[in-house]
């Protein structure tokens, strides 16, 4: 769009035409006070903080609904504006109550700021204000009504971002209230963005309220540890008796891929961390009994049996098995400790994406590939599988948004009526179970479709392939050949495969698989991993079904498995592993939590008890338990380094990474053709989340989770 | 939920003139109202339903508008203007007299459920002031002596 200049203060501008006159002031610095603008909502008009002097105009406008145009001189501080908007907060604060003290926005309230800055701390009203009673709405959503100043950022939010339309305005001029759906309670994705979003102490968080003073936190980025999405969460961290506790999860500095965007389990489910039934010291079995052991004597057992069998029966006697939630170094060093140390290929972990076979159809081919970013930017999208509003909140996000601000089109092609439908140009309901690779054989070709709703499918297909750029986002019902055809069919679009766990991809990028090394490396084109690691095992590797098939005829003596559960979801006998079980989470990160369910046989179980990510951190825990001797430490950087020379895909900027910014990875691999039925959906939804769902108290407590089926356990939890 | 075949065919005439369903909710909830006497919850979940918006939505427009209500009123709505022009000719006197009357108050029904009482703002009757409505019948040049005759008819229409 052409450029508009204008004034502001003396200043001058220049921004594209369209641009709102507030978003103009910010560009250059000036601040001019809202409560009810929001970047990305519908524009309201409601608070009238942000009036302006412009020059030609004769009365004060808001900032937040005038469109620049050209020439135009604005003033944002004279004392007419000063009085205006100090005459504004006084109103607000009419029935406000003033017990900033004890309210627990105090410290970060928007209100509490203007009164500040503009000095209306003082009343002249002397009549005794409406005292309501404060509500909750659901476990983590309470409303004060007095200290609402009806900005309706709470209930744009969730209607127009969210889709969910779960707050109202009931009544009208001063006796407007906020209203939940439900009349007295709400029944929501209770995602808290309302909480979030609200610029007073009118909606506050059950996980949260009353526990700390924003001051006395300090705050952590971390990727969310839940779904696969990768958002960033800021943990608001609080020195406690037991060391470090994480008090509140938001993302209000809107850094990350997600902006200001979390979900119920971004937000809240971060307690599991505390769970009481948390196993913090190793466990061995002893007379059949899981008995507390020191970590000395653990290592020494691992150590002995592992160099025992493989000493014995060879590297093919022991398998490993991965984990979905461990960061990318521990991953990548797990494979390399298997393939270098116990000499043996069979590695696995659980899938729920077929990414080999992507990487297999995009070998050669660069740029193919879309991140959570291009999302939100891409003038349409493809949307095959998957139910992104339950099991991908952020995704569902982006295309929401996509589509309401930018008009995007957006297809879907889905077995299910997913909520997503709302959104979509256009939406093709396929048979159940195979339905979406049977659609892949149609989009590929060119055959007129025989079956149902064949008209519509042809204008799918006809508006699909029209489409000059494309982004498709494909879930677990796609695997193998049909994602190869997919590609082929659609020269012109962008790729993204959806994972199911916090790193499913990160597991398969590091090579937990039998038969790829790390960037999708088939075994016999590591050479330049064996340049730097030495001789690798030759034998091809087991897959999980094969080594539980080789440890039933007895061949395969040990099993490690790091933060997974792979018995239940595959369905194989766990006394076929009865001979030597080894079960490790030697996580690196504080979400951690016994690999195996009390109760299910294991020789040792351990999730370790240290409290950051910092290597230094790490070394003094090693040297407190007295493992320094015998462990290097943990260096994540120098592992990274490794994975950057050695891995293909990996050559992304640091600094970005270090900052906690997204980076997009490429696929680069030759990949492969593997058994579909390997790939095992999660089936979390967006009150679930495994394990760690299942130790969650925020997640078992709201009502929305109790109406969905039980959820069967999977490999990864 | 049935609603007479005037309303079905006025609803869906409607329907073919605005871009989105939304937009025909304010005249579809008083053509209810008019059938219903007042919007139950029966009525909204119906509206909502047919209308593709939450029950909340629908709720949150009849708070707004103070001619809808969620409340059963009397058989005779009698709304008395008390805005300026009728203020100045004896509206309030008239609202008055009606409460006294009829033993109710602003918003009240009485118990044989015959009659309603608001005070209302102006109706558009200025120049024939004080003016009454009742349901959608108007009464102009008040004096509570008149005022008592349109009672005393509406209440003999009781018994038609």
């Amino acid at each position: 769009m052409p450029d508009v200049n204008i004034t502001i203060d003396g200043k001058k501008v220049t921004a594209p035409a369209g641009t709102l006159l507030i978003e103009a002031c910010k560009s250059v610095g000036i601040e001019v006070p809202s409560f009810c603008y929001y970047p990305n909502l519908s524009l309201q008009g409601a608070c009238r903080m942000c009036l302006v002097k412009i020059e030609k105009m004769p009365k004060l406008q808001t900032a937040c609904t005038t469109v620049i145009t050209e020439g135009m001189a604005v003033s944002t501080d004279t004392p007419e504006i000063h009085q205006a908007r100090k005459g504004m907060v006084e109103l607000l604060l009419g029935n406000h109550p003033l017990d900033c003290p004890v309210c627990d926005a105090g410290g970060e309230c928007e209100l509490q700021d203007m009164t500040f800055s503009y000095g209306a701390a003082e009343s002249r009203y002397i009549e005794p204000k409406h005292h309501r009673e404060e509500q909750q709405w659901s476990p983590v959503v309470y409303f004060d009504r007095p200290r609402c100043i009806l900005c309706y950022r709470c209930v744009r939010v969730c209607g127009e971002g969210m889709d969910v339309w779960a707050l109202g305005v009931q009544n009208r001029g001063v006796s407007s209230i906020i209203a939940p759906n439900q009349e007295d309670h709400l029944e929501c994705e209770e995602c808290g963005m309302c909480i979030d979003i609200c610029p007073v102490g009118a909606l506050t968080s059950g996980a949260y309220r009353y526990k700390t003073r924003p001051w006395e936190m300090n705050h952590v980025g971390t990727p969310c540890t839940h779904c696969a999405d990768g958002c960033k969460t800021t943990l608001g961290v609080r020195r406690s008796d037991t060391g470090m506790e994480i008090v509140r999860g938001d993302n209000r500095d809107k850094s990350g891929i997600n902006g200001d965007f979390l979900c119920i389990k971004g937000r809240y489910a971060f307690d599991f961390v505390d769970s009481a039934e948390r196993i913090t010291r190793p466990l061995i079995r002893k007379d059949g009994q899981l008995t507390p052991a020191s970590w000395e004597e653990a290592f020494q057992l691992v150590g002995r049996n592992f160099r025992e069998t493989l000493e014995r029966h060879g590297g093919q006697a022991i398998g490993v098995f991965g984990s979905n939630r461990t960061t990318n170094e521990e991953n990548y060093l797990l494979q390399k400790f298997a393939r270098v140390v116990l000499q043996t290929n069979n590695i696995d972990h659980h899938r729920t994406a077929d990414f080999p076979a992507l990487a297999a159809a995009l070998a050669g081919k660069s740029g193919r590939t879309a991140s959570m970013r291009d999302v939100y930017s891409a003038p349409a999208i493809l949307l095959i599988g998957s139910d992104p509003t339950e099991q991908h909140p952020l995704l569902a996000w982006q295309i929401r948004n996509n589509v309401r601000l930018h008009r995007a089109r957006l297809y879907v092609v889905n077995s299910q009526s997913i909520k997503l439908r709302r959104q979509a140009t256009l939406f093709a309901q396929v048979p159940e179970s195979g339905g979406e690779a049977a659609f892949i054989d149609f989009l590929a070709g060119n055959a007129a479709h025989a079956g149902e709703n064949a008209a519509q499918l042809q204008d799918l297909r006809d508006k699909v392939r029209a489409e000059p750029e494309l982004v498709v986002i494909f879930g677990s019902e796609l695997r193998g050949e049909s994602i190869a055809r997919l590609v082929n069919a659609l020269p012109q679009a962008k790729f993204v495969s959806l994972g199911d766990y916090a790193n499913s991809r990160g597991a398969a990028d590091m090579g937990l698989y039998p038969d790829l090394l790390p960037g999708y490396l088939p075994l016999d084109k590591g050479s330049s991993f064996a340049a730097d690691w030495g001789t690798l095992p030759t034998l091809p590797g087991l897959n999980f079904l094969q080594m539980s098939e080789s440890a039933k005829a007895g061949q395969l003596k040990a099993l490690y498995v790091v933060g997974a559960n792979p018995i239940n979801r595959f369905k194989v006998d766990p006394f076929a592993f009865s001979i030597v079980r080894i079960a490790d989470a030697m996580g690196f990160e504080v979400h951690k939590l016994v690999p195996f369910r009390r109760g299910e046989p294991a020789d040792m179980g351990q999730s370790r008890g240290a409290q950051s990510g910092e290597a230094d951190r790490h070394a003094v825990w090693l040297e407190a338990h007295g493992l320094e001797p015998k462990m290097s430490p943990f260096d994540p950087m120098a592992i990274f380094d490794e994975i950057q020379r050695l891995v293909p895909g990996y050559e992304v900027a640091r600094l970005n990474l270090m900052a906690g910014n997204d980076q997009h990875t490429e696929f680069s691999g030759l990949g492969a053709l593997q058994d579909p039925g390997l790939i095992v959906p999660a089936n979390d939804g967006l009150f679930t989340s495994g394990t760690l769902g299942r130790y969650s108290k925020v997640l078992n407590s709201v009502s929305e989770n109790q109406h969905r089926t039980e959820q069967t356990e999977v490999a990864a939890d | 939920m049935r609603f007479s075949d005037q309303f079905e065919q006025r609803f869906s005439e409607m329907l073919t003139h605005y871009p989105t369903k939304r937009s025909v909710l304010v005249p579809t909830l008083l053509y209810a109202q008019d059938e219903t006497g007042f919007l139950s919850d029966e009525v909204i979940a119906e509206i909502a339903g047919r209308l593709e918006l939450s029950e909340l939505d629908v709720r949150n427009v009849i708070s707004y508008y103070s001619m809808l209500t969620t409340k059963r009123r009397g058989k005779f709505n009698v709304q008395v203007c008390t805005n300026i022009a009728c203020m100045l000719r004896g509206g309030e006197e008239l609202f008055e007299h009606c409460e006294k009357k009829l033993g109710i108050g602003h918003k009240g029904t009485t118990l044989d459920g015959a009659f309603s009482l608001e005070e209302v703002e102006c109706i558009g009757g200025c120049s024939w002031a004080p003016a009454v409505q009742v349901n959608y019948d108007f009464h102009e040049n008040l004096t509570p002596e008149k005022m008592d005759r349109v009672l005393a008819d509406y209440r003999n229409r009781l018994h038609e």
